[in-house]
């Protein structure tokens, strides 16, 4: 089968420039953000917490604190990126034109998980200002950093089609997205917790990234690296088929 | 002539239970200009929606140029321009940028030099870099059109394109209307102005209540449906129409000055050499008489409140 080739560029494009026209919202503000969160968790209360598993306090959340932000703009950015267009109606545009399911997705989460994977670079070079930072894997570093984007970009897109609100849009990430991450492990390794919330812990499918992300800076690890990848991939492929289904059924896109 | 689209057996039930369309039959030839006219709600953009994929499929077979619309959506959709009836529209793009971006989802190659032409034909070239925020509501279906044109469609659908613009635009649009079609490309309209049918079409399609209940060559329709009034005006007013005088079915207009004679031009015999022997029968003078055509507007008012 053809691909539209043409289309997931015009598409890639049309977002891309949209993050570069508002610049301050999509770049500056979640790196300033992300920045904030270094000065107050890794130079001012840090400096009073001892290290863990050998690594100080203000290098030990900086894995989890690029995780906390590509998955926040992740969701962001994919869900507004989808929701915007059925919102206005220009969404007809899209259905009426040559293209598969597949080339939408490619082209709307390939952009968004561009734009997450610059974001997640800037507050890395950003980290190394504040604190001192290894990174033994980097190869697996790129790879977490990637699936992640791709991983939470699919869970946007979903979202956004799903929402037939702002209210909808803005709900599930924070009532639902933001306290797994925060409970995920960003700020303490898991091991910390007592037995019982520890096994609790394992529930929450954030664990394993963070966990992940962390083992290919300072091989650090909750659960096993393994785990964690097999774990990301299983949650991108949940959300693949998911996708699949919404464009093969025309759920909430087609009447 | 040979039809580009062909729709057989098309029915459409939203999930509310609206029947939208039933069983609908329609073919529109190549090249052509067809206007698709009927009330609100008579299902007349849910039809073009599921031309253009808009819309699923539920029951029927749609083809465009021999491909069928699910099977080869490729072929079909890369084919068609749309221009909607609202006006959903990037605002915050540029005009430049927004047609660039409908050619390149069409899955055409970059053309600087076509879209050019297509934005100097819609008299949009020196609005070409302003945001679309800026424009007027009528330069905005401008953009719309051109969005719809910047990928070279050889069939092109306009969902009451004319709605809300002023006068001079609405003579614009024709004029583009009438130039896609002498380059041969198919144009569907749907249209709330009669005139605008009577004007443009070369076939009338009118659709009510989800049927397709007529399609004919416009000036077929006028002269096969068209009813023609014969008007005397009269010497001297009369009260009411004489007895003698009943066979005919006049009617008396202008206070008594104007008798009104209707008759139907598919007869073979108009009545009207009859009618003006009974007035000299009856002694009734007049001073002059003229006779008046019914618009496709009447036509069209006749047809769907059959």
């Amino acid at each position: 089968m053809s691909v539209n080739i043409q289309a997931v560029k015009a598409i890639y494009r049309f977002e891309m420039a949209r993050m570069f026209r508002t610049v301050v919202q999509s770049i500056v503000a979640p790196v300033l953000s992300t920045s904030l969160y270094f000065v107050i968790f890794g130079a001012a209360i840090g400096s009073r917490i001892t290290e863990i598993d050998g690594v100080s306090y203000g290098a030990f959340i900086v894995p989890g604190l690029i995780m906390l932000s590509i998955m926040t703009e992740s969701i962001s950015n994919s869900s507004f990126a989808i929701y915007f267009p059925k919102f206005t109606g220009t969404i007809f545009e899209v259905l009426s034109a040559p293209i598969s399911y597949f080339e939408v997705m490619l082209g709307y989460v390939g952009a968004a998980a561009s734009k997450s994977v610059i974001i997640g670079s800037i507050i890395f070079v950003t980290a190394n200002f504040f604190v001192t930072i290894d990174v033994l894997h980097p190869f697996v570093m790129v790879l977490f950093l990637v699936l992640t984007s791709i991983s939470f970009c699919l869970f946007g897109f979903i979202l956004g089609i799903w929402a037939d609100g702002w209210e909808k849009l803005t709900i599930v990430p924070v009532l639902v997205i933001m306290p797994l991450t925060f409970l995920g492990g960003t700020f303490y390794s898991i091991s910390m917790l007592p037995e019982t919330w520890q096994k609790i812990s394992l529930l929450n499918p954030v664990v394993y990234l963070i966990s992940g992300f962390r083992w290919s800076f300072y091989e650090n690890a909750d659960v096993s690296v393994w785990l964690s990848i097999g774990m990301t991939l299983a949650f991108l492929i949940v959300c693949l088929l998911t996708v699949r289904w919404i464009f093969v059924s025309g759920y909430r896109l087609r009447n | 002539m040979e039809p580009i689209l062909k729709i057989k057996g098309l029915s459409k039930t939203y999930a509310g239970g609206l029947e939208a369309l039933r069983n609908v039959d329609l073919e529109i030839n190549r090249g052509e200009i067809f206007a698709l006219l009927g009330p609100n709600g008579a299902g007349k953009t849910t039809l073009i929606n599921i031309v253009t994929g808009i819309v699923r499929l539920p029951a029927g077979t749609v083809s465009v140029d021999d491909h069928d619309i699910v099977r080869d959506f490729r072929a079909t959709r890369s084919c068609i321009g749309y221009v909607p009836q609202e006006l959903p529209i990037e605002t915050f793009e540029s005009v430049w940028d927004t047609c660039n971006f409908s050619r390149g989802l069409f899955g055409k190659k970059p053309n600087a030099r076509h879209v050019e032409n297509v934005l100097r034909d819609l008299s949009l070239w020196d609005k070409k870099d302003e945001r679309i925020m800026t424009l007027s509501g009528g330069m905005k279906r401008r953009v719309l059109i051109a969005k719809a044109l910047a990928h070279e469609p050889t069939i092109l659908f306009l969902d009451e394109p004319t709605a809300g613009v002023d006068v001079e635009l609405r003579q614009d649009m024709w004029k583009v209307v009438s130039d896609l079609s002498q380059d041969g490309v198919t144009v569907v309209f749907t249209t709330q102005y009669i005139e605008e049918a009577e004007r443009l079409a070369d076939r009338v399609g009118v659709i009510n209540h989800g049927e397709i209940i007529l399609v004919q060559e416009k000036h077929r329709l006028m002269s096969e449906m068209g009813r023609k009034q014969l008007t005397l005006h009269l010497q001297s007013s009369l009260a009411e129409v004489p007895p003698q005088l009943a066979q005919f079915g006049l009617e008396l207009a202008n206070e008594g000055h104007d008798l009104v004679y209707t008759y139907d031009t598919k007869g073979d015999h108009t009545g009207i050499t009859s009618l003006l022997a009974h007035l000299h029968e009856t002694g009734i003078r007049f001073n002059d008489l003229e006779t008046t055509q019914s618009s496709l507007e009447e036509i069209f008012v006749g047809l769907v409140h059959q």
